[in-house]
């Protein structure tokens, strides 16, 4: 894996530790009772601390990370391994200590702990499960665009934005999930609802594919021979104009909005476990989105000519294979798949607002490193995983972890194994 | 004439890496560019096959000038190379490599019998069709590398350094294949190192000195001519 991605995701985790450190005094402080509360802190100024604290946790990784580099580039130039071992063990031992406290916290000291209730856990892993399988739609995209281009095409989050947003409209404005119903009213209800859903699935993905053509032609293709850090910067720049743009009045709007499901929402109790036909639909859509991505990849002309191109770029040129229209429907199919994922989310968690690409976007892009970024496998695993890690660490350690616990797998990863679990070792052609 | 070049300058950045070459290759020929390691060969092949742009001079194959051409492009005319070095798609299997190879074809029956042709060649290409490409050994990854670029029937085929690391035996057996490839009406355009066999196959040759044709004649008079001897071909 390269550097540049290392050292990005390391910021990142900079900025992560900091806001763990901050959920962690937070999580202390609202363990004391309000009496305890008042003798510790009587005007109230440990929140502002708790903000200073992460500000210098930030800090602390900024420097650390800078260090890395350097460092990193030293040994390059000694061949010393002392460097890689010392990360290792570190990585190591921060991972069982963290997953000691982890259990110890899940299963003995959390007042509504597994074996206290088991119920509450089953009904996170569901969420969780509900939640991967979105994230696996989002890292599919980062994971092809790297895999092609060696690009992490941060805008993604964003596209994905524009498919829930898209899908708001579609319903709201143009009642396109109703439009079968409309135009063949001998259709059962049912039938004509889940059509019309398909179709508001099928409008979103095509108009992220095209945004994605789009900002592929636009901005990255020009960049195709340069540094890999100028169409990074790139794609952050895409990512803020997405963003901005997109809160503009005339085009979306800055405001939280909520958003009309084009079903009704019916949940049933399985054991006490709440799964609402939201979530089993989610699974069912992305598994088939899924395989029909593998099938594609794997099974198609294109699919092979994408493999190829991820490959050697010459050589595929040399076989009559035309590269920029290969890398043109990766950032197609990528975004499709960010699309559907869209709808889904906004259809599960029904608030939209322009900004909601980031954290769902960032975290799909930690799934992808964990999985092993360019592994089509790996970031479905990946994804998974997230999505458990995320609902298990929001129930048994505090809400606001939710975020922080990504940054700390990313964090992870990177210490010991940055090509993920499905990566290819280091020191292959990348 | 099935290809001409005429007075190409390439650069790479400052570096002026071909300086006027000009040479040409009739249909049905061998011709073999020889010439020291940082000669200009492989850029020569790769200007030929798009993928670096000529500052200066023309390429013409049947007539149609190819220097402004994309590179999947020219490989629809029927201009193919085989790149140095193998370059066999690693993470696709065999199989997938010589499907690449007929990426601009569409005919099914066709290409089964293009395959036929390629696994007659190298019976061990068809033993193995299901293995990775990136692990086989340097010599079956040559023959794929060989398959792979005559899957796609092509009527001038570039070939650079064929018989680099292989063992002495599998560079004979190459040889005669290329030969074979030749007789059945494709022209070959052969770069090598190895000028004693390149030249024991070639119609012609040109011998090529830092971006320069310095020589150029038939096989027998390169192989007759003292300097080639010298500096070529290992003898006093
Ligand atoms: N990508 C590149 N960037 C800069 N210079 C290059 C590049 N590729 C080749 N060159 C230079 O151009 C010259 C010609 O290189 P080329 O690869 O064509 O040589 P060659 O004759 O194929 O040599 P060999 O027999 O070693 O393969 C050399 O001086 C080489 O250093
Ligand atoms: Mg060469």
């Amino acid at each position: 894996m390269n550097r540049t991605l290392k050292s990005l995701a390391l910021f990142l985790g900079g900025i992560a530790l900091g806001v763990a450190a901050a959920g962690l005094f937070m999580l202390f402080h609202s363990s004391l009772t309000p009496q305890e509360l008042e003798a510790w802190d009587k005007d109230g100024v440990v929140p502002g601390l708790v903000m200073q604290a992460g500000s210098i946790g930030f800090g602390v990784w900024f420097l650390y990370l800078v260090g890395w580099i350097t460092r990193s580039q030293i040994r390059k130039q000694a061949g010393a391994g002392f460097g890689k071992i010392a990360r290792s063990v570190a990585g190591n031992a921060l991972m069982i200590l963290l997953g000691l406290w982890f259990l110890w916290r899940m299963f003995i000291q959390h007042p509504e702990g597994v074996l206290i209730n088991p119920t509450l856990f089953a009904q996170y892993i569901v969420d969780g499960i509900r939640l991967g399988f979105v994230y696996a739609l989002i890292s599919l995209g980062y994971t092809m665009v790297y895999g092609i281009v060696r690009l992490i095409n941060f805008a993604h989050g964003d596209v994905f934005m524009v498919g829930s947003f898209t899908s708001f409209y579609a319903i709201k404005a143009m009642r396109l999930h109703l439009l079968p119903a409309k135009l063949f009213p001998s259709l059962s209800q049912w039938v004509a609802i889940t059509i019309g859903t398909v179709l508001v699935i099928i409008l979103s993905m095509l108009v992220c594919a095209l945004l994605a053509i789009t900002i592929e032609r636009v901005a990255y293709k020009p960049l195709r021979n340069a540094p890999r850090i100028a169409a990074l910067i790139t794609a952050i720049s895409v990512s803020f104009f997405l963003e901005y743009f997109s809160s503009l009045p005339e085009v979306f709007t800055s405001n939280y909005i909520i958003y009309e499901q084009p079903f009704k929402v019916v949940s049933w109790k399985i054991l006490g476990v709440q799964i609402s036909n939201v979530t089993i639909i989610i699974i069912l859509v992305s598994i088939l989105f899924l395989l029909l991505l593998r099938w594609i990849v794997y099974g198609t002309k294109t699919g092979k000519a994408m493999r190829a191109t991820s490959w050697d770029k010459p050589t595929a040129r040399l076989m009559g294979i035309d590269v920029d229209n290969v890398i043109t429907k990766t950032f197609a199919i990528g975004a499709a798949l960010a699309g559907a994922g869209g709808v889904l989310y906004a259809i599960a968690y029904p608030q939209l607002i322009v900004f909601m690409g980031i954290m769902p976007g960032l975290k799909a892009f930690v799934a992808a490193v964990l999985g092993g970024i360019g592994n089509l496998t790996g970031a479905f695993v990946g994804s998974l995983i997230m999505g458990q890690a995320e609902m298990l660490s929001a129930g048994y350690i505090l809400t606001p972890m939710r975020d922080a616990i990504a940054f700390t797998i990313l964090i992870i990863v990177l210490l010991i194994r940055p090509t993920g679990i499905f990566g290819e070792p280091e020191g292959e052609k990348a | 004439m099935l290809l001409e070049v005429e007075n190409l300058h390439v650069y790479y950045g400052a570096i002026h890496a071909l300086q006027g070459l000009t040479f040409h290759l009739e249909e049905g020929e061998i011709v073999t560019l020889i010439g020291a390691n940082g000669a200009g060969k492989s850029t020569t092949l790769n200007t030929i096959s798009g993928l670096l742009r000529p500052r200066e001079g023309s390429i013409r194959f049947k007539g149609q000038e190819l220097t402004r051409m994309r590179a999947h492009d020219i490989v629809r005319l029927g201009v193919v190379q085989v790149p140095e070095g193998r370059k066999i798609f690693a993470t696709l299997t065999v199989s997938e490599n010589l499907d690449m190879g007929a990426y601009t074809r569409t005919d099914p029956a066709e290409i089964a019998r293009s395959r036929e042709r390629v696994f007659a060649s190298f019976p061990r290409l068809e033993e193995r069709l299901n293995q990775l490409g990136g692990t086989l050994s340097g010599g079956e990854q040559q023959m794929l590398a060989m398959g792979r670029g005559l899957m796609s029937r092509p009527t001038l085929l570039l070939l650079d350094e064929p018989s680099m690391g292989l063992a002495p035996i599998l560079v004979e057996e190459i040889f005669s294949i290329i030969q074979e490839i030749n007789s059945q009406g494709t022209s070959i355009l052969l770069v090598e190192q190895n000028a004693n066999m390149a030249l024991s196959i070639a119609h012609r040759g040109y011998v090529l000195e830092t971006g320069r044709i310095v020589l150029e004649g038939t096989a027998q008079e390169l192989r007759d001519n003292p300097q080639v001897k010298k500096a070529y071909l290992g003898e006093a």
